[in-house]
C-alpha cells in the first residue's frame, strides 16, 4: 500500500531518552538514537522485548513524554506535547469506569466543545462502525475484554485522527479475542472505512506483527535500537500458514535470537572491569528454567528446539519464552541462536538429577557465571558476620541501571541464589546471610 | 465493609524535620489567633445567648439547628479538601510544607482547639449569634476536613496512569480533567472518609454548641445545647429525650444521606470486574425511578455537564509550560527552604515568648507528667477493649447470619456521640462514691470501641475460606489456632480499627476526664483535665501547653508506634 511519493506523516529523529530516577537526575540510556518515519498508509510495528523501550518510544511519539534528545515532528510540525490527529489505544483499555461506553467515546469530542448533538451522532457512528451496537449504555466493568478494548478503539478513532498509535492492543486479550479483534481492525482498515492514514503499533508478538504490518522495526534491547527494518509485501488477508508467513516468521525468531554484539553497557563498567554487574536481568523463577529444561529434554524435541515450536508447544508468547531461554543460555544450561535453542550437557544432567544435585549444580552455575551472584557471596565470605544489607547491592547496581531494572535484577538473583542454597535472605531484614535458617 | 487503608500510615514511620516544622506552623497559627483575638474580645459584650428550654417539643427544630451546622461544616470541609488536597498534588514545593501539616492536624487532639477557635470567631463578630454560629460550625469543621484531604490527596497522587495518559492525550485542561478523572477516582475513599468525619462531628457537636471559655459562654439553639442545659438542672429525663433524638437524626442522616451515596459511589471503584454485592440504597432507588424528580433534576445535570467540560484553563501549579533549567529550579528551591526556616524560626521564638511569659518548666513538666498519666490510660483501656471485642468479633464474623445484622449496629455505634451518655456514668460514680481515676477512664473508649468490634468482624468475614479448610483439615485449635490462623488474618483490620479508637480515645479524654453534673464535678488526672479546666478558666498559655503537649504524644505514638505495626502488618500479614 505504501508508495514512494505518499506524504511522510511522522518524523522521528534521532531520539534518544535516558532513565530518570526519583531526584530527577538521568542516567543511563533506554532508547538510543531511533529514527523512523511514518508514510501515510502503512501500518509499522515496533517489535521488541520487553526492556527495549518501545512503549516509552510511543508516549515519545504521541507528545505524552518529552525525548531527552532529538526531534518528532508531526505533518511538519515539532512534537513538544499532545496533538490533534494523533490517537491512542491502550493494552490495559484505560477506560473511565464510571463512564457508560458513550460518554467514554464522547470523552475526546466533549473537550473539545464538540455540540452535544454532533458528539452523540459521531460518538454513534464510532461505535457502529467497531461493532459495539448495543452496549452503549453499558459500563466497561459489564464488558468483557474484547469488548473494552472495542470501545478503547471506537474512542480513539472518534476524533476523526491521522495516525493511530497502539500500545501492545490485544495482549491483554485472550487468543480468540485478540484474533477477531485483530480480523475486524485489518478488514476496517483495507477496505479503506477508518479516517485513519497510517498505524503505528507495539507488539512483542511476532505473529501478530508479520500478520498486520507493512513494515516492521525490530528494536535490540538496553538500550533500545533499531536493530532491523523488515518489509512485509504479503497480500491481506494473509495466511499463518503460507510458507512465506512461516518463513518471515523464523526470520525474525532468528534476529532476535541472535546475540548482540556487545550487551554490557561499555561507559560504566570500569569499577569492576570484566564482572559484568551492570548485566539487567529478568526475573524468572526456577521452576520455569526446570520446566523448560525438562520440556526440551523430551520428544518431540530430544534437547534440540526451533523457536517457534516449543513457543507453540509451551503456549507461550515470545516474552515470556526469551527471558527464559536467555537465562538458560546465561547459565549455560542450553546455548541459543539462529532462532533454535539446544540442551547444553549441563542442562542434560540437571534433567535427569535428583533435588540436591540439581540445586548443587544450579549454585555451582549461578557463581560461575552470573557476576552479580558472585559478587554477594564473595562479599558475605569476606565479612566477619558473613551478612550484609539488600541495599548495599541494591545501589551498587543502580549505578549502572534504573531503579525498576535493579530491583528486578536483584530480585532475581536473590531467587535463584536461595534455590541454589548459595546463600540465605531475610525479607523482613532485607537481609543477605550465609546462615541456613534453623 | 472493606479494609481501607489509613490515610498517611503508608508513608515513612519516622518523624522528619519536616514534621517538627509542621508542628510549629500549626502551634504557632494557634497562638497567632489567640493573641490576635484577645484584644477584640477583652470588651465583647456577652453575646445574646438565644434562650434554650427543655420542652420536648422544641427538640426538633434543634435536631434541625444541629444538623443545618453538620451540613454547613461538611460543605466547607469539601470545599477545603479540594483546594488544599489540589495544593499539594500538584505543587511538589507546597507539598513539602502542606502535608506534614495536615499529618500533625489529623493526629492532633483536635478537642482542645475548641477555646481557640471560639475566641476567634466571636472576635470576628462580636456580639452577634453569627460569631457563636461560625465558631461552632468551624469546631464540626476542624474535626472533619483533615481526613478528607489525606484521602483526596492520595487518590490525586494515585491516579491510574493509563487514565492519566488518555486525559493528556485528549488534551483536557485542569479543569476537566479534575471533574473527569481526579475527582471521580477520588469519590469512594472520600466517601468513606466523610462517613468517618461525619461519626466524629457529632460528638463536636454536642461539645461545641455549648461551650464556656473564661467569662465568655456560648450557647445555641441545638441538641448540644439542650444537653447541657439537661445536665445543669439534672434532668435524667430531658437528657434521655436528647439521646433518643440523636439516635433518630443519626438514623436518618445515614439512610437518607450516606446511604445512597454510598451506593451512587460504588460506581466510581476501579475495578475490573462487577462486583455482586454492591451496596444499595432505597432513596437512591425512588430516586433513579421517580420520573418527576429525574425531571425536576434534568437541567440541573446539564448546567453541571456544561460548568465539567468548559475549557478552563486552570494554572497548572509548579509545571510551566517550559521547565525552568535545573539551576535555577534549584535556586527556587533554595530561597523556599530558607523561607520555610526563617518562617518557623520565628514561629518557634514567639511560641516561647508566649507561653513562657505567664508558665514555666515547672509548668511544662506537669503537662508532661499529665499526658503519660492519659496516655497509659488510653494504651490500657484500648489493650481492655481489644481483649473484649476482638474473640466477640471473630466469633461474629464467622458466622455470616449473624455478622449481618451486627455490623450496621456496631457502625451506628461507632457514629453515636457517646458524649451525651456522660452523664449517666457520672451520676453513677457520684451516687456510689467511686474512683474518678479508674471509672471515669471507661468514657475514654466508651465510644471508640466500637471501631474495633466492626473491624475485627469485617476482618474475620473476609478470613478466606481455603484457609479455615485448612485450619480445620490439620485439626488447628485453641490458642495455636488463635495465633497461627485468625489472629494473624485479622490483624490489619483490627489494626484499623485500633487505630482510629486510639485517635478517638485521645479526643474524648478531653471531654471525659472533667465532667459535670449539676454542680458535680469528677475530675481524673490527666492532661484531658487539665486542658478542659484551662478551657473553663479561660487559661490561653496553659490550653497551648496541653494541646501542644498532648499533639507531640500523640504524634510520637502514632509514628513509633501504629506506623511500625502497620508497616509490619502491610508487609507479612497482608491476605491478598
Amino acid at each position: 500500500m505504501a508508495n514512494a511519493n505518499a506524504a511522510t506523516l511522522l518524523d522521528v529523529e534521532h531520539v534518544h531518552q535516558r532513565y530518570r530516577n526519583a531526584s530527577g537526575e538521568e542516567g543511563s540510556l533506554v532508547l538510543d538514537d531511533i529514527s523512523i518515519k511514518l508514510i501515510e498508509g502503512e501500518i509499522v510495528g515496533l517489535l521488541g522485548r520487553s526492556g527495549c523501550g518501545k512503549s516509552s518510544l510511543l508516549r515519545i511519539v504521541s507528545g505524552l513524554n518529552r525525548p531527552s534528545e532529538g526531534n518528532v515532528t508531526f505533518l511538519g510540525t515539532p512534537v513538544t506535547g499532545a496533538v490533534d490527529g494523533v490517537a491512542m489505544v491502550f493494552q490495559s483499555f484505560a477506560l473511565f469506569p464510571w463512564m457508560s461506553v458513550l460518554a467514554n467515546v464522547e470523552l475526546g469530542l466533549k473537550v473539545q466543545g464538540v455540540p452535544d448533538d454532533e458528539a452523540r451522532r459521531r460518538a454513534l457512528s464510532a461505535i457502529d462502525l467497531i461493532g459495539l451496537d448495543g452496549f452503549e449504555s453499558a459500563y466497561p466493568k459489564e464488558l468483557s475484554g474484547g469488548m473494552r478494548q472495542r470501545v478503547g478503539f471506537a474512542r480513539a478513532l472518534v476524533v476523526n485522527p491521522k495516525i493511530l498509535l497502539m500500545d501492545e492492543p490485544f495482549s491483554a486479550l485472550d487468543v480468540l479475542t485478540a484474533e477477531s479483534l485483530r480480523t475486524d481492525l485489518l478488514d476496517l482498515w483495507t477496505e479503506g472505512r477508518m479516517p485513519i492514514k497510517s498505524i503505528l503499533m507495539v507488539t512483542h508478538n511476532i505473529e501478530e506483527a508479520v500478520l498486520m504490518c507493512d513494515r516492521i522495526i525490530l528494536l535490540s534491547s538496553n538500550p533500545g535500537r533499531v536493530a532491523a527494518e523488515i518489509r512485509v509485501t504479503l497480500a491481506h488477508p494473509r495466511n499463518r500458514l503460507d510458507p512465506e508467513f512461516r518463513q518471515l516468521v523464523n526470520e525474525i525468531y532468528a534476529r532476535m535470537t541472535a546475540r548482540p554484539v556487545q550487551r554490557e553497557p561499555p561507559a560504566k563498567d570500569g569499577a569492576f572491569p570484566g564482572l559484568g554487574l551492570g548485566m539487567a536481568l529478568a526475573s524468572v523463577s526456577t521452576n520455569s528454567l526446570a520446566g523448560l529444561m525438562e520440556t526440551l529434554a523430551t520428544k518431540p524435541f530430544d534437547g534440540h528446539a526451533g523457536l517457534p515450536n516449543l513457543a507453540e508447544e509451551t503456549g507461550m508468547e515470545v516474552d515470556e519464552l526469551f527471558p527464559i531461554a536467555e537465562t538458560l543460555q546465561l547459565l549455560r544450561f542450553a546455548e541459543m541462536g539462529d532462532g533454535q535453542i539446544h540442551l547444553s550437557e549441563a542442562g542434560q544432567r540437571f534433567v535427569n538429577a535428583e533435588v540436591d544435585v540439581r540445586k548443587k549444580l544450579f549454585g555451582d552455575h549461578l557463581l560461575s557465571y552470573v557476576p552479580l551472584a558472585t559478587r554477594i557471596r564473595r562479599v558475605l565470605d569476606e565479612r566477619p558476620t558473613h551478612r550484609a544489607p539488600l541495599n548495599r547491592f541494591l545501589s551498587e547496581l543502580e549505578d549502572y541501571m534504573s531503579d525498576d531494572y535493579a530491583d528486578t535484577t536483584l530480585d532475581a538473583v536473590t531467587n535463584w541464589g536461595r534455590y541454589g542454597e548459595i546463600f540465605a535472605y531475610d525479607e523482613a531484614a532485607q537481609i543477605f546471610s550465609l546462615e541456613d535458617p534453623t | 465493609m472493606q479494609m481501607e487503608t489509613i490515610p498517611g500510615l503508608a508513608r515513612r514511620a519516622l518523624p522528619s524535620y519536616w514534621d517538627l516544622a509542621a508542628f510549629i506552623i500549626v502551634v504557632a497559627v494557634l497562638v497567632g489567633i489567640v493573641s490576635g483575638s484577645n484584644g477584640v474580645a477583652v470588651p465583647l459584650p456577652r453575646p445574646e445567648a438565644p434562650i434554650v428550654d427543655l420542652d420536648y417539643w422544641n427538640l426538633p427544630y434543634y435536631a434541625l439547628r444541629t444538623t443545618l451546622r453538620m451540613f454547613a461544616a461538611l460543605a466547607a470541609s469539601l470545599v477545603f479538601t479540594f483546594v488544599y488536597a489540589s495544593l499539594c498534588a500538584k505543587s511538589r514545593r507546597a507539598e513539602m510544607v502542606l502535608i506534614p501539616i495536615l499529618d500533625i492536624l489529623q493526629s492532633v487532639p483536635i478537642l482542645g482547639f475548641l477555646s481557640f477557635t471560639v475566641t476567634f470567631f466571636l472576635g470576628l463578630f462580636p456580639g452577634r449569634v453569627l460569631g457563636a454560629e461560625c465558631a461552632a460550625v468551624f469546631a464540626i469543621f476542624t474535626s472533619q476536613a483533615w481526613n478528607m484531604a489525606f484521602s483526596f490527596y492520595q487518590s490525586l497522587r494515585t491516579v491510574p496512569k493509563d487514565l492519566d495518559e488518555v486525559s493528556r492525550s485528549f488534551q483536557l485542561t485542569g479543569w476537566q480533567k479534575f471533574w473527569q478523572l481526579e475527582a471521580p477516582f477520588a469519590v469512594p475513599g472520600l466517601v468513606y472518609n466523610m462517613m468517618i468525619s461525619m461519626s466524629g462531628g457529632w460528638f463536636f457537636v454536642v461539645a461545641s454548641e455549648a461551650i464556656t471559655v473564661g467569662d465568655v459562654s456560648i450557647k445555641l439553639p441545638g441538641i448540644g445545647s439542650y444537653l447541657a442545659l439537661a445536665i445543669d438542672g439534672k434532668r435524667l429525663d430531658a437528657v434521655f429525650a436528647a439521646i433518643l433524638t440523636m439516635l433518630v437524626v443519626i438514623l436518618a442522616y445515614d439512610q437518607i444521606l450516606f446511604r445512597p451515596i454510598v451506593a451512587w459511589a460504588a460506581k466510581f471503584r476501579v475495578e475490573l470486574t462487577a462486583s455482586s454485592n454492591d451496596p444499595t440504597s432505597w432513596v437512591l432507588t425512588v430516586f433513579k425511578r421517580s420520573k418527576w424528580l429525574q425531571a425536576l433534576l434534568t437541567p440541573l445535570g446539564w448546567s453541571l455537564k456544561k460548568i465539567r467540560f468548559a475549557r478552563l484553563r486552570l494554572p497548572a501549579f509548579g509545571k510551566m509550560a517550559l521547565t525552568p533549567p535545573r539551576l535555577v529550579a534549584i535556586g527556587i528551591d533554595w530561597g523556599w527552604y530558607l523561607l520555610i526556616t526563617v518562617a518557623v524560626g520565628f514561629a518557634g521564638w514567639k511560641i516561647t515568648e508566649y507561653v513562657s511569659a505567664t508558665l514555666g518548666w515547672h509548668d511544662a513538666l506537669e503537662a508532661m507528667g499529665l499526658t503519660l498519666v492519659t496516655m497509659v490510660r488510653v494504651i490500657v483501656l484500648i489493650a481492655l477493649a481489644s481483649l473484649v471485642w476482638v474473640p466477640i468479633g471473630v466469633w461474629i464474623g464467622l458466622r455470616p447470619g449473624i455478622a449481618e445484622y451486627v455490623q450496621p449496629i456496631a457502625q451506628f455505634l461507632a457514629a453515636f456521640p457517646v458524649n451525651v451518655l456522660f452523664p449517666f456514668v457520672v451520676a453513677g460514680i457520684v451516687f456510689f462514691h467511686l474512683d474518678p481515676d479508674i471509672w471515669l477512664s471507661f468514657l475514654i473508649v466508651f465510644g471508640t470501641q466500637w471501631y474495633i468490634l466492626f473491624n475485627v468482624i469485617a476482618g474475620a468475614s473476609a478470613f478466606p475460606n481455603d484457609l479455615k479448610e485448612v485450619a480445620a483439615n490439620f485439626h488447628v485449635r485453641g490458642w495455636l489456632w488463635w495465633k497461627h490462623v485468625m489472629l494473624p488474618g485479622i490483624f490489619p483490620y483490627y489494626f484499623t480499627g485500633a487505630l482510629t479508637a486510639s485517635g478517638g480515645s485521645w479526643n474524648a479524654a478531653i471531654v471525659a476526664e472533667y465532667v459535670k453534673w449539676g454542680d458535680d464535678k469528677v475530675t481524673a488526672h490527666g492532661i484531658g483535665a487539665f486542658i478542659a479546666r484551662a478551657t473553663e478558666a479561660g487559661d490561653f498559655p496553659r490550653i497551648v501547653l496541653g494541646v501542644a503537649m498532648m499533639s507531640i504524644f500523640v504524634t510520637l505514638l502514632n509514628r513509633f508506634g501504629w506506623r511500625r505495626l502497620f508497616a509490619m502488618a502491610e508487609r507479612r500479614l497482608r491476605l491478598d
